[in-house]
């Protein structure tokens, strides 16, 4: 005797996260029963097949139902067909746009365009995650993206608002669409070694202190714009490398200040304006979009890697950047010093998170 | 003009894109009452349109207020064709008829297309302004409250219970017309709605007005019904009980409402009997009367009454009424002519109600049904054709003036039936009929009609008319404990009172009210069937029989031995395909036989169960193309009046057979084994009378009781309680063919709830009394194929019965997140919609309760090992709280201030966030922030939290700026109220402090692509979603927050793959109710009613 329609509706829905969790991996029905008969369901409550069947079925009709809703969660809270607990539509939520990090490092910087849709199947094999997963949590970033791409103010903050997702996710996600307008370079094989949460601290650090709404919050550029305003002063900074007297002041100063402080003391004295030349230079790129995708490639190969293969310590990067940045208001001529600060904030928070193996 | 119907269109949200070009909709609402119709402007090019109109009013009379629903149609403005219709929203304005109810109906409701299922929501302002006295209006009904709870609602006092009243409405079904097949199905379905809405309305009215005419105020156990009887019709029928209702004025916690534990409601009188030895009585089992007619046309109906193998057990001696009172002592016959005089005015003493005020219910007799196969036969009248085409669309025919036969048809059918059970009732010394209910199944052009109830004898104080109310109340005053405690009566009245009735209950009262009930009210020598008889095991003065089934839920001052369970009897009978007369002759012919299995099915699995008394039964007869399907359900108890059920006993044909007898005792054994178990999992330890106690055996005419198949016999010896062989108080089931053998084993399939678990079908189960508040109310709809080839009664049985454990096991697999639960008041619904098609649906409630607190409470009981059923834990708690504080009475109540004291410390935890807790800790740690953020989804944007230079006041000007570019859903800030459904009559740990009317909806769904939509279970998955969430959605526009005795009257589901389409039509009901929880009532207890009212127009209820 088989069961044409079989369903069960109940006032408050259930929601079985071990289903949902499965769904969301983009499992099949069956693979979805096959997985909890794995998880000895059966044994522990003494049912049968056909019951654990019928039961993934409803909930993965329920889902469906629900994926609708979820992809605007504020119309999840307002709905009136689903009566769901407040937490329980919290989870539901924060399930849906949660995701795998490998997959998110894979896409950062990418465009989330239909072409790179296409190439999932490979990230997909690279990552081991799902491939229906894996579209669904492109579609995510997309639609996140798409949603506050226009908007102002600050990027996690307006992704909170209208997904309705725990800060620390929001964040992410406000660092997946910082990368995705930036088109910052992340796949190179000497950028590997950087995991998706140094380059979504990175952004973070960068929104925090280079963008429009950190300053003044009338600002009316989305804060997934670096501020054309801002990067085009950072070219003033250029003195800083390009005005002989100044460099050999700055070094001067940050060398007196970090003698016996610092175990890589001659390496620094003699990397010195490389170094400098470096980090000023990054800077001065960042108004033409070619040179922005560079910007992390540039930062790995002209400051961690000599800092890294000078045997560096975490600390002594510290120091320097401390110093460094702190130094040219003793510069006699120099008159940059906000500008210079505000610069220095995000890369010294950059450079800390990067540092390491 | 008696009335203004006042409405206001605030807004939409989440409108459907109708304009493909823009993404975008120019939306307009229609508003339409009778033959007016209002507009709102066209609010351009937005999903979420913010209309904010005039108040529409409407002037109409109250009739037509009564009738009409307020029909509310969004369309989409189409400057070159015609508008698209977006969706439609039917309101009941019945509720702001009655003062008591609500005041104005105002929230969100669900946008709703027949074809396209919810497309969005409206916000919409209901007001009526009454202008008359409500009382003067007679031609109207106004004011006449209806319920579906089939009892006293929690709020009231019944001043008098005037009895049964009914009314059916006929029409022609608007699916059927000539018109349907040149119209598209959106227009039939919202015909077919809107005069099903229209028809309830008017049905309601007359029943109304009946009421009045009984000088009533109230229905109560209003149950309306669809007979969906295709070309031949619709009819639209309902019955209820009519009752003078008293709102308590005073809902505050130390009242106990009319559902108060037994021992405060004595019933004084009547119970005792000054001379019981003079008393005596007959004996019951279950009884079951049937008779089954079937009249080939309709001026010519035969009866065919007795050709059923249970009448044949059922000598009719007692079937006058004279026989009543001969030997019963002078109370008891003056008991008799009272309630007979009381009674005598009425057709039919017939109460829709399950549970009865305390002392209501005198004597309980067992079950009477009747069933009565029809041919329904349209007339064809083309006069009525015409003036149904005509341009007033679905305005409601009287269909007298059309045509004289068809109500009357109708009518006549259930007169006849009722006339059966009135007098299957006197049969059984009984003068009423209670948990009356009647049902139809139809297929094709046959339909059987069937109505059940159980025989009563009801104490006549309820039942006097107007005139006798100064007496009533006079009693009372002198009585108070007896029935609902008035409104009238303060805390210090009551607390002498209940010290008096406590004195009552004193080991040498004389006949305890927890066993009353189980005395049999006919008469010992007449006895309308064979019954062993014994003496009460609870007072030992009056005779009871040895099983007892009723139609009615626990009452509540019954003792009980152990815990229920639910059990079901299930059959299949194949039947040749017929037509017509052919078809019906051969569906009465099976019934009896039908009947008979159920009864016997029924009898063997409460045995098995070690239980002696069912409640609730109910049995459906379902008929398809070709096959008839029995299903009853009822719940077992023991009942410690009632005597020990014996065991079951095979018996082998060829005993010289030594594998046969060998399988005969391994069949024994296994069947012991389940008793054994059974007793042990419900809990069954009665306790162990000494033999002098009982006294000696009633001399039994033991040569009447005849063996057929099956058999009871009753225990003498009560402290037996080893199932051992041979023994004669066994109950003997002969397996002399296959058949039996099967039937054997079917007995021992079902399978017992999984642990943690327990299932009824009444509304309180009994033994379970520690409720938690946490409750989910659920449908499952199941339809199967039965794909045998050559189907046998037994593999039909056998599948059918697999169906049915299936679907409880996958119930219970659902729920387990619940455990320790109850499901209570499961109701399963069956239908053969095709061959070979099997739907069954099911909708119940599963309840928490406190497995710790059960424990303690069940200790101290079991010391006497006698349990008390009470519906309500809360009144139940408060109760021996108000006796406890008064050192004198304390002492007889000791073990339930344990109760008390176990319960006080358990409630402080919600079992809802024991729930949560467990399942969101794996990153509670995360986002708990965030849970606060959602719940209060506050608009203001905090900044800076990295760049602290931010001002706060800079930042509430940009909020509005940040979200500019985009549409944001509107009304972003409103969380949607919470409504809670039961299909019981309360919520546990709550109080219902106001009863807001009734909900009756009607929904029809369809669709042409069927696949799209996730195929039939997708189909119907979303439309019974959709159908929860407008029953919610106008629960909460009243102001209310749940639906009490909810019920999915109908569920017919019909497809048709091949063209990839499908329709379902829903019918339910309920009664919309304010709660408040136990907890909040004393934080907060002046008025908690106005704590769950929506404050604001936009009906945004945070709960």
């Amino acid at each position: 005797m088989s069961s044409d329609l079989d369903v069960f509706v109940g006032n408050t829905t259930l929601i079985d996260e071990e289903v949902y969790r499965l769904w969301l991996d983009g499992h099949s029905v069956a693979e979805a029963v096959a997985r909890r008969l794995r998880g000895g369901l059966l044994e522990r409550e003494a049912t049968s097949v056909a019951v654990l069947q019928s039961d993934t079925r409803d909930h993965y009709r329920t889902f469906q139902m629900l994926e609708r809703l979820l992809h605007a969660p504020p119309r999840l809270l307002q709905q009136l067909l689903f009566q769901i607990p407040p937490e329980r539509q919290a989870l539901l939520v924060q399930r849906y746009y949660a995701f795998d990090e490998a997959l998110a490092r894979e896409l950062l910087g990418k465009k989330l365009s239909k072409g790179t849709k296409k190439e999932l199947d490979e990230v997909s094999a690279r990552t081991g995650v799902g491939i229906r997963s894996c579209r669904r949590q492109f579609d995510n970033f997309k639609r996140v993206f798409k949603a506050v791409e226009e908007l102002r103010g600050p990027l996690a903050e307006n992704i909170q608002q209208l997904f309705l997702l725990p800060p620390s996710l929001a964040r992410d996600y406000a660092a997946i669409v910082f990368f995705a307008n930036s088109r910052f370079e992340t796949g190179k094989r000497r950028l590997q070694f950087l995991s998706f949460g140094d380059f979504a601290a990175c952004a973070q650090s960068m929104m925090a202190h280079w963008s429009q709404g950190a300053l003044a919050p009338e600002a009316a550029e989305p804060d997934g714009d670096l501020p054309k305003s801002f990067l085009q002063d950072l070219k003033e900074l250029k003195v800083l490398v390009t005005d002989k007297d100044l460099l050999d002041q700055h070094k001067s100063l940050v060398c007196s200040a970090l003698r016996g402080k610092i175990s890589v003391y001659n390496e620094l004295e003699a990397n010195f304006k490389a170094l400098s030349r470096a980090l000023v230079n990054v800077g001065g790129k960042l108004t033409h979009a070619r040179d922005v995708r560079d910007f992390f490639v540039d930062l790995v190969e002209k400051v961690i890697e000599p800092c890294r293969s000078d045997k560096w310590s975490p600390g002594d990067l510290r120091l320097f950047l401390q110093h460094y940045t702190a130094a040219p208001r003793n510069l006699p001529g120099f008159r940059h010093q906000a500008l210079w600060e505000r610069y220095m904030a995000a890369i010294s928070a950059c450079l800390l998170r990067m540092f390491h193996d | 003009m008696p009335g203004k119907l006042k409405v206001k269109i605030v807004a939409g949200r989440h409108l459907p894109v109708m304009d493909r070009a823009s993404d975008l909709t120019d939306a307009f609402v229609e508003v339409k009452f009778g033959n007016t119709t209002f507009k709102t402007d066209v609010y351009p090019k937005s999903l979420n349109p913010q209309w904010n109109s005039e108040w529409f009013k409407f002037e109409v009379d109250d009739e037509e207020l009564q009738d009409e629903p307020l029909q509310i149609t969004v369309l989409d403005h189409d400057t070159y064709s015609a508008n698209d219709a977006i969706g439609k929203v039917y309101i009941d304005i019945d509720p702001l008829l009655y003062s008591e109810a609500a005041t104005v109906i105002s929230g969100w409701f669900p946008i709703y297309d027949t074809i396209h299922g919810i497309r969005g929501e409206i916000n919409v302002v209901v007001k009526v302004d009454l202008f008359n006295d409500l009382n003067r209006f007679r031609q109207s009904s106004c004011g006449v409250k209806f319920f579906c709870t089939t009892s006293i609602p929690k709020c009231y006092r019944a001043v008098v219970i005037h009895g049964f009243v009914e009314e059916l409405v006929v029409n022609e079904d608007p699916e059927y017309q000539w018109i349907d097949r040149i119209r598209t199905p959106r227009a039939s379905n919202e015909a077919r709605q809107r005069l099903i809405s229209l028809m309830s309305g008017e049905l309601q009215r007359k029943i109304g007005l009946k009421v009045l005419e009984m000088r009533g105020n109230a229905v109560v156990g209003y149950l309306q019904c669809f007979d969906l009887e295709g070309e031949s019709g619709l009819v639209v029928r309902a019955i209820g009980t009519a009752c003078t209702l008293d709102k308590l004025s005073n809902t505050s916690a130390f009242l106990p409402a009319c559902n108060s534990p037994s021992k405060e409601m004595k019933e004084i009188p009547f119970n005792e009997d000054p001379n019981p030895n003079t008393y005596s009585s007959g004996p019951s089992t279950p009884l079951k009367n049937q008779t089954y007619s079937f009249s080939p046309s309709k001026s010519y109906s035969r009866q065919s009454s007795s050709s059923d193998t249970d009448l044949s057990l059922t000598p009719k001696t007692g079937m006058g009424s004279g026989s009543a009172g001969k030997e019963g002592g002078p109370f008891k016959t003056l008991l008799r002519q009272q309630t007979q005089s009381a009674l005598e005015q009425r057709e039919f003493p017939f109460f829709t109600l399950t549970t009865f005020p305390p002392g209501f219910l005198v004597h309980v007799g067992g079950v009477v049904s009747a069933r009565s196969v029809k041919l329904l036969d349209r007339i064809h009248n083309p006069a009525f054709v015409g003036i149904m085409g005509n341009t007033r669309s679905y305005k409601l025919l009287d269909w007298n003036s059309f045509n004289s036969d068809e109500p009357e048809t109708r009518d006549a059918w259930w007169a006849e039936i009722r006339q059966e059970i009135k007098s299957h009732a006197k049969a059984l010394g009984c003068h009423a009929v209670v948990g009356y209910s009647e049902s139809t199944s139809i297929c094709e052009e046959v339909c059987i009609l069937s109505a059940s109830g159980t025989a009563a004898v009801l104490n006549p104080r309820f039942l006097q008319d107007g005139t006798m109310e100064g007496c009533l109340e006079q009693r009372l005053s002198w009585q108070p404990g007896f029935f609902s405690i008035g409104s009238e009566k303060g805390e210090v009245d009551f607390f002498p009172q209940s010290q008096d009735s406590s004195s009552l209950l004193g080991i040498e009262e004389a006949s305890p009210p927890g066993c009353g009930f189980c005395h049999i009210p006919y008469d010992e020598l007449n006895m309308p069937f064979p019954a062993h008889l014994t003496y009460c095991y609870n007072c030992r003065k009056q005779k009871v029989p040895d099983v007892l089934f009723t139609t009615i839920d626990l009452p509540v001052e019954a003792i009980v031995v152990g815990k229920g369970c639910l059990i079901q009897a299930r059959l299949c009978r194949l039947k040749k395909k017929a037509q017509a007369e052919a078809n019906a002759t051969s569906i009465s012919n099976l019934l009896p036989f039908m009947e008979y299995e159920v009864h016997t099915q029924l009898m063997n699995k409460l045995k098995l169960r070690g239980m002696n008394a069912l409640f609730g039964l109910r049995i459906q007869i379902t008929v398809g193309e070709n096959m008839l399907m029995g299903l009853a359900s009822a719940t077992g108890v023991y009942l410690a009046a009632l005597p020990t059920p014996g065991g079951i006993q095979i018996a082998g044909k060829t005993p010289n057979d030594g594998t046969y007898e060998q399988h005969i005792s391994h069949m024994q054994k296994k069947i012991n084994d389940t008793i054994a178990k059974n007793k042990e999992l419900y809990e069954i330890n009665p306790p162990e009378l000494p033999e002098e106690i009982i006294g000696s055996p009633i001399p039994e005419p033991r040569q009447r009781s005849r063996l057929l198949r099956s058999q009871s016999e009753s225990s003498d010896e009560v402290t037996e309680l080893d199932l051992s062989h041979g023994k004669k108080d066994a109950f003997v089931l002969e397996i002399d063919d296959t058949d039996a053998m099967e039937d054997v084993h079917s007995l021992l399939t079902d399978v017992p709830p999984p642990s943690g678990f327990y299932s009824c079908n009444t509304e309180i189960m009994p033994g379970i009394n520690n409720w938690t508040p946490e409750i989910q109310m659920f449908t499952a709809v199941r339809v199967s194929r039965l794909s045998n080839i050559n189907p046998t009664n037994q593999t039909l049985n056998k599948n059918f019965n697999d169906l049915c454990e299936n679907l409880l096991k996958s119930l219970y697999f659902k729920l387990r997140s619940m455990v320790p639960c109850c499901l209570c008041h499961v109701n399963f619904t069956v239908a053969l919609p095709e061959d070979e098609l099997v739907q069954i649906a099911v909708t119940a409630v599963a309840i928490t309760y406190d497995k710790n607190q059960a424990l303690q409470a069940n200790k101290a009981p079991t010391e006497k090992s006698q349990q008390r059923a009470s519906t309500d834990n809360e009144e139940q708690l408060q109760f021996p709280l108000e006796l406890c504080s008064d050192p004198l009475s304390s002492q007889p109540f000791s073990p339930a201030k344990e109760v008390l004291e176990g319960a006080s410390s358990h409630t402080g935890i919600p079992a809802a966030q024991r729930a949560t807790s467990v399942d969101y800790s794996s990153f509670a740690d995360r986002c708990n922030s965030w849970i606060e953020l959602i719940k209060l989804k506050a608009q203001t944007i905090r900044r800076g939290s990295i760049k602290t230079t931010t001002s706060l006041e800079k930042a509430s000007p940009l909020a509005e700026g940040y979200l500019r570019h985009r549409s944001v859903p509107s009304g972003t800030n409103s969380t949607v109220s919470v409504v809670k459904m039961t299909p019981l009559s309360f919520l546990p740990g709550a109080k219902i402090t106001k009863y807001l009317g009734i909900i009756n909806m009607f929904f029809i769904r369809e669709t042409t692509s069927l696949r799209e939509e996730g195929g039939v279970s997708g189909f119907l998955h979303a439309f019974i979603a959709e159908v929860f969430a407008m029953v919610r959605a106008h629960v909460a526009a009243l102001g209310g927050n749940a639906v009490v005795s909810y019920i999915m009257k109908q569920c017919v589901f019909m497809e048709n793959p091949n063209k990839n389409q499908a329709q379902c039509l829903i019918n339910v009901s309920g009664d919309a109710v304010v709660f408040v929880r136990e907890s909040e009532l004393e934080v907060l207890p002046p008025q908690p009613a106005a704590a769950a009212q929506p404050t604001g127009a936009a009906g945004d209820v945070t709960t």
